[in-house]
């Protein structure tokens, strides 16, 4: 009985594999798959269709990589002034407050990207588009902030005093202790705070639905819109798309690509942290 | 050590110390930085949605014209969602946490179900709602329903409340069991009667968290089709339903005058709902958390 309750994660996996997966071969069956991987053409909804996912792919990991250039610079230093600055009252303060940030709903990181930060790009880049990636891709960064810096704190925190005590024994000054030997000694939990940081990035879907606008192209111009992969499984489901269709099909396609690249990053980080641990007695 | 190499050598201590300090002063700024961010948001939405929340803009169904719109059913939307998906995760995340716990052999198939749980975690909220468009609006033929919403939502929570129900379980003393045993307690009964009472406040924590998270959750239910104009009370697990998350997406995303402003004060109603829902959580954690030390 109680196994049942253990066994409905199983089930889930299941669920969410099967269902991916059924409507996905049946795309397939339909449009061939290096069509899907290879063309730079997405435009399902249009008369004229065109299934090249790549336009997709490329919005996401560039509104991704704008997060992760935000969050992890900022989330490292925060995890290490937590970590070895802060006096136990200070830390103890900025703690809850971080997970307050983490709390917040991303339709409100939305509403903020694209109500406030917009605006302030247009200021400073008038060519800047109402939807652009890059006010999406900062808020973001700020949304997966408090994880970075929680994961990275919880690794530097592991590193063992005598460590610390031992570079300054040799006449290290605290800057020397930190970068010469706690960040390097807690490196393989940074990196797996960064790998689930992109993950986070890759699979979030209001703050770029509301923000970063639904042109599906392929480039690199931050200032203008793009579609992500999450942006355009909302703009389908917004829409009164019939079973069975084409257009239908593509939403699973679209999701199984995304959660193959989640899953591989999570597991990936999750390898990284048992395979790299440094163990200390 | 040579003679040149002594003679090269130089502490440059006030250069280290300077460099130190700029170092020092730059993870204060970073921390800040997220901090500022945090203000700047919430000053930003109450300056603009502060106005906005009053009684009509809470017993209002959503309409064409700002100025009559407001957020009733998208309100009820989510207090319905919310009962229903606790109704539905709560039993299946304790079960899951005991049965781990407390019953699992430690095989290849509990090692597997964990590694599901803690990848489970990972999986975007999006594809939670192409299972559940996939699953339960088709499969189950529950259409746009509160039912196919909540338990979509159930199994996005219920990770988390398996994670944080097992550490409760887990920080109950090996003590108490022995206790209830040599009273001649079955298993059954020392489960039930003393460690799941002993580890309820952290389990009721971690799902109130839990439920929190599916409060703010809006993509998975864009995803089964929940519908963005709802102009009537959800009456049953039935019903076509929207809730607050969605509300707001949909006045962000209207490009007329007056509709920003409305998505603001949906804004502050969620942030006022969010708030209270933890603030139940922290009391319940001081008031009901037992400590064995």
């Amino acid at each position: 009985m109680l196994f049942l309750c253990a066994a409905v994660s199983i089930l889930t996996t299941a669920g969410i594999i099967f269902t991916l997966l059924g409507e996905t071969l049946a795309f397939f069956r339909e449009i061939p798959i290096v069509d899907f991987l290879t063309g730079t053409r997405w435009t399902p909804l249009f008369v004229s269709q065109s299934f090249g996912v790549l336009p997709l792919v490329n919005g996401t990991l560039v509104v991704a990589l704008v997060a992760v250039v935000v969050a992890v610079p900022i989330g490292l230093m925060s995890a290490i002034f937590l970590s070895e600055y802060a006096p136990a009252r200070v830390r103890a303060a900025i703690k809850p407050i971080l997970e307050v940030l983490a709390g917040i709903p991303t339709v409100v990181y939305g509403y903020f990207a694209l109500l406030f930060v917009t605006p302030i790009l247009r200021e400073i880049f008038p060519q800047t588009q109402v939807f652009n990636v890059l006010s999406a891709g900062i808020v973001m960064g700020f949304m997966i902030l408090p994880m970075m810096a929680s994961i990275s704190e919880d690794a530097l925190r592991v590193v063992p005093r005598a460590l610390r005590e031992g570079a300054f024994a040799l006449g290290a000054t605290k800057f020397q202790v930190t970068t010469r030997v706690v960040v390097p000694a807690a490196l393989s939990g940074i990196l797996a705070a960064i790998i689930l940081s992109v993950s986070r990035a890759i699979g979030e879907t209001m703050i770029v639905s509301i923000a970063a606008g639904l042109q599906p192209k392929v480039g690199f111009d931050l200032l203008s819109s793009m579609e992500t992969m999450t942006a355009y499984i909302v703009q389908v489901s917004l829409g009164d798309t019939p079973q069975d269709t084409i257009e239908y099909r593509t939403l699973f396609a679209v999701g199984t690509l995304l959660f193959l690249m989640t899953f591989v990053m999570n597991i990936l980080s999750d390898w990284i942290v048992r395979r790299y641990r440094e163990v200390y007695e | 050590m040579t003679q040149d190499a002594a003679t090269r050598w130089r502490p440059r201590i006030r250069q280290r110390n300077t460099i130190g300090r700029g170092f020092a002063l730059l993870t204060i700024v970073s921390t800040l930085l997220g901090i500022a961010v945090l203000v700047a948001l919430l000053v930003d939405v109450f300056g603009d949605g502060g106005a906005q929340v009053d009684g009509h803009f809470l017993s209002s169904y959503p309409s064409r014209f700002p100025e009559d719109a407001g957020l009733r059913s998208a309100l009820l939307g989510t207090l319905w969602l919310l009962v229903l998906t606790a109704i539905i995760a709560f039993p299946l995340g304790v079960g899951a946490a005991v049965y781990l716990e407390e019953y699992a052999p430690n095989n290849w198939l509990t090692r597997f179900i964990q590694l599901n749980i803690a990848n489970l975690a990972g999986v975007p909220s999006v594809v939670y709602g192409l299972l559940g468009l996939g699953l339960f609006v088709r499969w189950f033929a529950l259409g746009r329903s509160l039912l196919a919403g909540a338990m979509t939502m159930a199994l996005l929570i219920l990770p988390l409340i398996i994670v944080a129900s097992r550490e409760a379980i887990r920080a109950v003393p090996d003590s108490q069991r022995e206790a209830s045993y040599a009273l001649g307690a079955t298993k059954w009964q020392t489960v039930f009667r003393t460690v799941l009472p002993a580890a309820g406040g952290g389990i009721l924590t971690g799902t109130i968290l839990a439920l929190a998270r599916a409060i703010g959750e809006t993509a998975p239910l864009i995803t089964i089709g929940a519908l963005t104009y709802i102009a009537f009370d959800p009456s049953g697990p039935m019903d076509l339903f929207t809730v607050l998350p969605i509300q707001i997406f949909n006045w962000v995303s209207l490009p007329q005058e007056g509709f920003s402003d409305l998505a603001a004060g949906g804004i502050v109603i969620l942030l006022i709902v969010l708030l209270v829902a933890n603030s139940i959580a922290l009391f319940v954690r001081f008031r009901l958390q037992r400590r064995f030390d």
